[in-house]
């Protein structure tokens, strides 16, 4: 697939308050997007994902770097001029307007012509599903609602980048993830580039082809869901994606490592060289545990919690660590109690490259 | 540096609004800030070059002296008066619940929409040398109310009403939970007035006290017509050096001294008090107990409040009777000789007075709102002055306007004295800040993501201001709108230098007519003119009414 969006060496300063130092909030980001594909930027609060879309948008000018729409380059152009859609987080809809009104907002910017924009908007309401809601104001619509008015404005124009501002983190849980699988089969279906920016990473991860971790401006990693949570390349990455325990450990050969005594395996794409002390992420999911004795670590049950779908414990080992672990099916499999002992071994460990 | 390139860079994206920015500085540059300058330098100007010699008149001439003694005295204790009779109109019905608070507010503020001195003539309708109260129920025969009391009283009844809508704000913001919480606490009602209150309204009192002051510097009509010529005042006086001896530099001095005190009132109300006001509102609903107020204290305001309502109503009854009744004091038929008068020989006042006020309206409300977007939107060098420049008109009192626009509209390129465009951009220029207020106030409270999704979706600048934000903004418009038409037809100070033999004002032929005398013509044309005014507030309001509607279903 060729590149569709590209970013290259974007940097954005804020000048500080009362003379303070700039705040860099973002800091030399180079990103190609393939045509159709749906990235995410994930990161908590502040990393810098929502100025890169708001870059990418045009309302901040870069500071320094390029931003190219295929091959456009964008980054001088002022927002009315660039080709994107943006569905944003408050939704924005344009309250002195009806739903046909704001759907065609954009339309009628582009000075379409009267029976094209009744034509292409009656379309897109009936692939949100908002038909026959045409002359509704937006007060008198649900959340759910507005989303899909905000994103029917936004596809109805089949830009060249449609850009996401966490625009599912005004609905209710429930609401919440079905919005998510109607976004992406949309996007999919339209096969448009998209840029979407959340700090939830249950969302990042069912939305996108890739995901961009982002932390304190900068990319922390960027792959698609399934490497980012097995193969995080930083602390922070696998911290922030899913739950980790973290062990250190000493490479025994390629396929074992050793970790307070104990051998367990090791994960084997990453270039380890033996004898190596190396900082290893087990997902709690792969963490073993077992009433009989065996190889592996013995550990003593601190804390059991059961959660529906599985349980959590935390189990405290000899060297002083607590690893947690989650076991599945409960309900089915019965628990540990706290205080009993048990042995635990793992999957394979992932290696995390020195910081 | 960096900044101020890098904002215009980002302004200059879009051209249009680039334009617009530059048109709108150049714009205040000419008609609000170098009239002002020309006052400045003019003060300055004596035989021999420039020097301060008109300003040593100050301390040679006890005229002049006492001119701004009077002024300042007057101001002062108008200020006092007002904000007291205002405060206990605004606590008493904004935070007791005693009855007819409607039409009660309505009285109140009566006022405030019309001509600035009708509130004079009413005084020497009932207190002048044949006045109603002082000769024929009193048969004094030697009372003066020309003079200090005159003018206390007549300002006092013009400027209450401005510091009542403003304490109003300030009472009805102030959370009533926290009077139940005093209470709750121990506090008996004096100790929750006295110690909760009025503390959170002292900034409140404070700047409606310096905005009563400033009107009361900047006012002319009054003391005009009740001044007399044994009290001199500043605004008349400055007016007099220029139409009477034809002294220019002197008048802009006294002009200049005028200004030093209504600029200074504007700033420490601007930039010190106003950063002081306690913000108790919170997104909660909170119900207003209205138990804080015990009920002798409650029926001992209200009946001031109706006192001040029945004042109003005696003064604009006077005014009306005194339109057609043939010559008051001697001879009480009744007669429409008045207003026969006003429709022949006035009629071309009134024609003018209503062109002038329809064009410069609109143009000043969108004017406000285009400002207040700019300012509140949009990041460019100078949008501090642009915000600073056209506020300024405010503090500035018309008499220094109206020097400052003979001063410099008098010659060309810029040759405008004697014409309608004068007057029109007068009264844009002077009007438009309460605009740009109220349009500030509520584009702060609209989400700015949904401008940013207009021009995400392809529209420009101006076309995000056309299609997204005046509509979003329109009720502030509008009642922008009633301000600058009520202002246009009632102003008198700035006017009064500007009008001439083919633009007259009606406020000008009023103030004519109370001069020669002729107070049954000029009580005829105040009625016509609060006719006029009461016409178009309602229906201004009533497109307000509707628009209001419609936004109150769009709150997100």
């Amino acid at each position: 697939m060729p590149v569709d969006l590209r970013l290259v060496g974007l940097r954005k300063e804020f000048p500080g308050h009362d003379g303070g130092a700039v705040v860099v909030a973002v800091d030399d980001v180079t990103l190609e997007v393939e045509k159709g594909a749906m990235v995410t930027l994930l990161g908590p609060s502040g990393c810098g994902k929502t100025t890169l879309l708001r870059l990418i948008a045009g309302f901040e000018e870069p500071t320094r770097g390029e931003i190219w729409f295929g091959d456009k380059r964008v980054d001088r152009l002022a927002p009315n001029a660039r080709d994107t859609a943006m569905v944003f987080q408050s939704y924005a809809i344009f309250p002195h307007l009806d739903v046909f009104e704001n759907v065609a907002f954009g339309l009628r910017m582009a000075r379409v012509p009267d029976a094209e924009v009744r034509e292409r908007v009656g379309r897109v309401l009936e692939l949100v599903g908002l038909a026959g809601l045409e002359r509704r104001a937006p007060s008198q619509l649900s959340g759910g609602q507005q989303q899909r008015v905000a994103l029917a404005r936004c596809i109805v124009l089949e830009p060249h980048v449609l850009l996401f501002d966490e625009p599912l983190s005004n609905l209710d849980a429930k609401l919440r993830e079905q919005m998510r699988v109607e976004v992406r089969e949309l996007q999919q279906r339209l096969g448009v580039t998209s840029v979407y920016v959340t700090h939830d990473q249950a969302e990042a991860m069912a939305l996108s082809d890739v995901v961009v971790v982002m932390n304190e401006g900068r990319i922390a990693q960027v792959a698609p869901p399934r490497e980012l949570y097995s193969r995080p390349n930083s602390r922070f990455v696998a911290d922030f994606i899913g739950k980790a325990n973290f062990l250190t450990g000493t490479v025994v050969d390629a396929r074992t490592v050793d970790v307070a005594g104990t051998h367990l395996p090791l994960s084997s794409d990453a270039p380890v060289a033996t004898g190596q002390r190396v900082d290893l992420v087990v997902r709690p999911e792969a963490v073993v545990l077992r009433r009989e004795d065996g190889p592996g670590a013995r550990g003593v049950i601190a804390h059991a919690a059961f959660l529906g779908d599985h349980a959590e414990y935390h189990v405290r080992l000899p060297s002083g660590d607590l690893v947690v672990a989650h076991e599945a099916n409960p309900a089915e499999r019965g628990m540990f109690d706290v205080g009993e002992e048990v042995t635990v071994t793992t999957g394979p460990l992932h290696p995390l490259p020195p910081e | 540096m960096s900044r101020a390139v890098r904002e215009l860079r980002l302004l200059a994206r879009d051209p249009l609004l680039l334009g617009l920015v530059v048109l709108i500085m150049a714009a205040l540059l000419v008609f609000v800030l170098y009239p002002v300058v020309l006052v400045l330098r003019h003060s300055l100007v004596t035989p021999d070059g420039l020097g301060l010699d008109n300003y040593e008149l100050l301390a040679q001439r006890r005229l002049y002296r006492n001119a701004l003694r009077n002024s300042l005295g007057v101001a002062t204790l108008v200020g006092a008066l007002s904000v007291v009779l205002g405060y206990v109109v605004a606590f008493t019905l904004a935070r007791t619940d005693v009855p007819l608070k409607r039409a009660l507010h309505n009285l109140t503020i009566l006022p405030i929409v019309s001509p600035p001195f009708s509130g004079a003539i009413s005084i020497l309708f009932l207190f002048g040398f044949n006045g109603l109260v002082t000769r024929h129920l009193l048969g004094l025969r030697d009372f003066s109310i020309y003079g200090f009391w005159g003018v206390v009283a007549s300002q006092v009844f013009t400027f209450a009403p401005i510091a009542y809508l403003s304490l109003r704000g300030v009472l009805a913001g102030i959370n009533p939970t926290l009077e139940d919480a005093a209470m709750n606490v121990g506090a008996t009602r004096w100790q929750v007035f006295s110690r909760v209150v009025l503390p959170l309204s002292l900034p409140g009192v404070a700047s409606a006290f310096l905005v009563v002051f400033i009107e009361s510097m900047a006012d002319f009509g009054n003391p005009l017509v009740l001044a007399g010529a044994s009290f001199p005042m500043l605004a008349p006086q400055a007016y007099l050096e220029i139409t009477g001896s034809f002294n220019l530099p002197r008048g802009a001095m006294l002009a200049v001294v005028l200004l030093v005190p209504s600029l200074t009132a504007f700033a420490l109300q601007r930039y010190y008090i106003n950063k002081r006001q306690y913000v108790t509102v919170t997104g909660k609903p909170t119900a207003s107990t209205t138990k804080a107020v015990g009920p002798a204290a409650k029926w001992l305001l209200f009946s001031v409040v109706v006192l001040f309502a029945l004042v109003v109503i005696a003064f604009y009854g006077v005014i009306l009777v005194g339109a057609v009744t043939a010559v008051w004091g001697f001879d009480y038929t009744l007669t429409l000789r008045h207003f026969q008068y006003v429709f022949a020989v006035g009629w071309d006042t009134v024609k003018d007075t209503v062109l002038v006020a329809v064009t410069s309206t609109p143009v000043s409300g969108l004017l406000g709102m285009l400002i207040a977007f700019l300012v509140v939107r949009r990041r460019f060098p100078g949008r501090g002055a642009m915000e600073l420049l056209s506020i300024l008109n405010f503090a500035v009192p018309g008499t220094v306007v109206g020097i400052g626009y003979i001063l410099a509209f008098n010659s060309p390129p810029l040759l405008l004295t004697g014409t309608f465009a004068i007057l029109v951009l007068n009264f844009v220029f002077r009007y438009v800040p309460v605009g740009i207020q109220n349009g500030i106030a509520v584009l702060r409270q609209i989400d700015p993501a949904i401008e940013e999704a207009a021009q995400n979706l392809g529209a420009d600048g101006v076309t995000t201001f056309r299609k997204v934000t005046l509509p979003l903004i329109a009720p502030a418009f509008f009642s922008g709108l009633v301000f600058a038409f009520v202002r246009a037809m009632t102003a008198i100070s700035a006017a009064i230098f500007l009008v001439s033999a083919n633009w007259n004002l009606m406020t000008v032929q009023i103030l004519n007519q109370v001069g020669s005398g002729r107070l049954g013509v000029a009580a005829a044309f105040s009625v016509v003119l609060l006719g006029i005014v009461l016409v178009a507030v309602g229906v201004i309001g009533a497109l307000v009414g509707r628009r209001a509607e419609t936004a109150a279903t769009v709150r997100f």
